[in-house]
């Protein structure tokens, strides 16, 4: 394991000369968004002010669900969108106005969009075609990107041939010959298998780590959010939720939406604060900074279960309903008076509790926050 | 010996069974191509090449007159008639052709950016005319293009015609009719050619710095090729061939082959010669065809544009 790590990390010094050889690379362009604003037709709001800015060299992920917005925003960088109201600056230059043939801007489609009518090769050189590169630059540059990505012959092959896999490397090597000041990657992943996903998504954060480029990814599943991301915003309703690095975003949501939408299930309204001993319907609960806001929330994997009754601060009597076992951890259910909490345990070599067991639930106060609905 | 473990005879008893199922299913429609085709083929060709008999019947011996003539060289010496009729009909198919390139290209493309429930009766609409008897259609056209109609007094007020003339008879009135009719020929087509091309190519053409107008001819037009091509084919073969709207629109100056063919087998009287023509015309077509394919070829950038 890790030797091929090693050997992984070597290879991509080489490889990031190999295609920064001849000519400098632009410098990774940051964006400026302010109150960016887009309705379709009379009552759909796709964004709703959205002011962001994303840092050179960043690897950004726009979250959320279908219809949230996130694709919206991503089409007005690309300029294939206009946005009604705002402002938007690549690299200090407010380009609002640019029509999408003009901007330093690619994107990879959801859908790929390869042209089915040319050769791998052709797809590859058409951007450079269309900047008006000559012939033999265009050759050497595809060339170039094509030992970048390691497509090896398929240069040679016609579209069809190809699998969804190489197609979605086809479609990044596309738009990453162009040397882009931002690249733009609408759900790029969505349509693989799971395997070759998560392949992917370690492929496309180390291309992006070695060239240092601006990346802008659009995705609405969390996990892959937080595996490649420098940092998240959370869209939903056309505004952004929160922004910050998948860490923050995950343990730390500001309101119910950004926990739901990141996957958190285990909140509980406060009913009663006193200090920092605060009141749910699971019992009293000590918090070490609360904040101020009206849920509690309570992450799985914080909680530990002792077998028995065992009393102390912040230790819950409980029983368990349900237990999922997912091979290197297991999913609980606790009934606790009547609201059910869950949790989430490695599986190490003890005797894990049984269903219809009395066990003890203990959460420390730093692991405990609140949010506001 | 065997690996499939079929003996030999086994599978000769399937090959004559296979053999016997290619038959059944192969000789209603060769048994069609050979009495309604091949035959009558081979008959106008050994007809082309015999003598003009009395009321046009043909007769031993077996001569070239019939090519002679169609060329030009009559009783009388030479004259340009024939050969005036050929270009026409080139010149008539060429033209209406284009038009019909240039009108069904955007209706066509039109059509794929309605709504989805619409698009069938959008084709409907297209495709419904062509469901009344042409000859009815021709017909219409006369009244709608005679002198003294809307349309003619606005030519002559343009002063496109001379007055009381009318658009009608012309070649501008074959060339007319021919658009009106064909045009469904070439909607179709070039629809399902649109429908099968991806919008989100037409966005990466822009996003990889394709002006409008470069994205809609490098990545648009040549996947619409084939069926651009397969339309050009609906259109000009019949419209080369085509009798009814000449003869109904086109008047004495407005002949093409097929004209000129018919006339031989019914009030000319003249076998040998009109099928002379008919071969001129087959002939015609083939090489038509032979220089689409070659043209698809090379354009198609390597995907077979089956005509």
């Amino acid at each position: 394991m890790s030797d091929s790590f090693t050997a992984e990390v070597t290879e991509s010094a080489d490889a990031s000369s190999a295609l920064d050889a001849g000519e400098p690379r632009r410098q990774a362009s940051s964006i400026e968004m302010q109150g960016l604003h887009k309705r379709f037709g009379a009552d759909t709001v796709a964004l709703n002010g959205v002011d962001l800015t994303i840092e050179a060299g960043e690897f950004f992920t726009l979250l959320g669900p279908s219809g949230c917005g996130k694709t919206t925003l991503l089409r007005i960088l690309a300029g294939l969108e206009d946005a009604d109201d705002g402002e938007l600056s690549i690299g200090g230059r407010t380009i609002t106005e640019v029509p999408p043939h003009q901007r330093s801007v690619n994107t990879v489609f959801q859908s790929y969009a390869l042209f089915p009518h040319l050769s791998v090769r052709d797809n590859l050189a058409f951007g450079l075609k269309m900047r008006g590169l000559p012939a033999a630059e265009r050759d050497a540059r595809v060339a170039r990107i094509a030992e970048f990505i390691k497509l090896g012959d398929l240069v040679d092959r016609r579209v069809e041939q190809l699998s969804g896999g190489q197609r979605q490397r086809i479609a990044l090597a596309r738009a990453l010959v162009c040397e882009p000041d931002v690249l733009l990657l609408d759900e790029p992943l969505s349509a693989l298998d799971a395997g070759l996903r998560s392949q992917l998504q370690v492929e496309l954060l180390r291309v992006q780590k070695r060239l240092g480029m601006t990346f802008v990814f659009v995705t609405h599943d969390q996990q892959e959010a937080m595996v490649m991301s420098d940092r998240i915003a959370v869209l939903n309703g056309g505004i952004i939720q929160q922004v910050g690095p998948p860490r923050d975003v995950y343990e730390r949501p500001v309101n119910a939406f950004v926990a739901r939408f990141m996957g958190h299930d285990n909140l509980f309204p406060i009913t009663a604060r006193q200090g920092d001993r605060l009141t749910t319907s699971l019992g009293e609960l000590q918090a070490q900074s609360p904040g101020t806001g009206d849920l509690l929330l309570i992450r799985p994997e914080t909680l530990d279960l002792l077998a028995g009754e065992v009393t102390g601060t912040n230790h819950l009597p409980a029983r368990v309903s349900e237990r999922l076992y997912r091979g290197s951890h297991a999913e609980y259910c606790l009934e606790i008076g009547d609201s059910t909490l869950q949790a989430t345990l490695n599986n190490r070599g003890r005797h894990p509790p049984e269903v219809g067991d009395r066990v003890t639930v203990v959460v420390a106060p730093e692991d405990l926050v609140t949010l506001s609905e | 010996m065997s690996y499939t473990g079929v003996t030999p005879s086994a599978r000769s008893r399937g090959m004559v069974r296979e053999s016997r199922h290619l038959l059944f299913t192969v000789a209603p429609g060769a048994t069609w191509i050979i009495i309604f085709l091949v035959l009558p083929s081979a008959y106008l060709m050994g007809v082309a090449f015999m003598s003009n008999g009395t009321y046009g019947l043909p007769e031993m011996p077996l001569s070239l007159e019939s090519f002679r003539r169609l060329a030009g060289f009559g009783f009388l010496g030479w004259s340009p008639g024939n050969l005036y009729t050929l270009f026409r009909s080139l010149w008539q198919t060429l033209v209406s052709t284009g038009l019909v390139v240039i009108v069904a290209y955007p209706i066509a493309y039109y059509i794929t950016t309605c709504r989805e429930k619409w698009r069938p009766i959008m084709l409907l609409l297209v495709v419904v005319p062509s469901w009344t008897n042409q000859v009815i259609r021709t017909f219409g056209w006369m009244n709608l293009l005679a002198p003294g109609t809307p349309l003619s007094s606005l030519a002559e007020g343009l002063g496109f015609i001379p007055p009381n003339m009318g658009l009608y008879p012309s070649n501008f009135a074959v060339t007319l009719g021919l658009v009106y009719n064909f045009l469904p020929f070439m909607v179709l087509p070039l629809y399902a050619a649109f429908e099968k091309l991806d919008t989100a190519q037409v966005e990466a053409a822009q996003d990889l710095f394709a002006s409008p107008v470069r994205a809609f001819w490098h990545a648009v037009f040549p996947q619409t090729l084939p069926g651009l091509l397969a339309g050009i084919v609906l259109v000009a073969i019949p419209a080369f061939g085509m009798y009814v709207i000449p003869e109904l629109l086109g008047g004495g100056k407005g002949m093409m082959l097929g004209n000129l063919v018919a006339m031989q087998f019914s009030g000319g009287a003249n076998w040998p010669l009109g099928a002379a023509g008919a071969i001129l015309m087959l002939i015609a077509t083939f090489v038509g065809l032979f220089a689409m394919r070659r043209i698809g070829k090379r354009l198609g950038g390597g995907e077979e544009v089956v005509i």
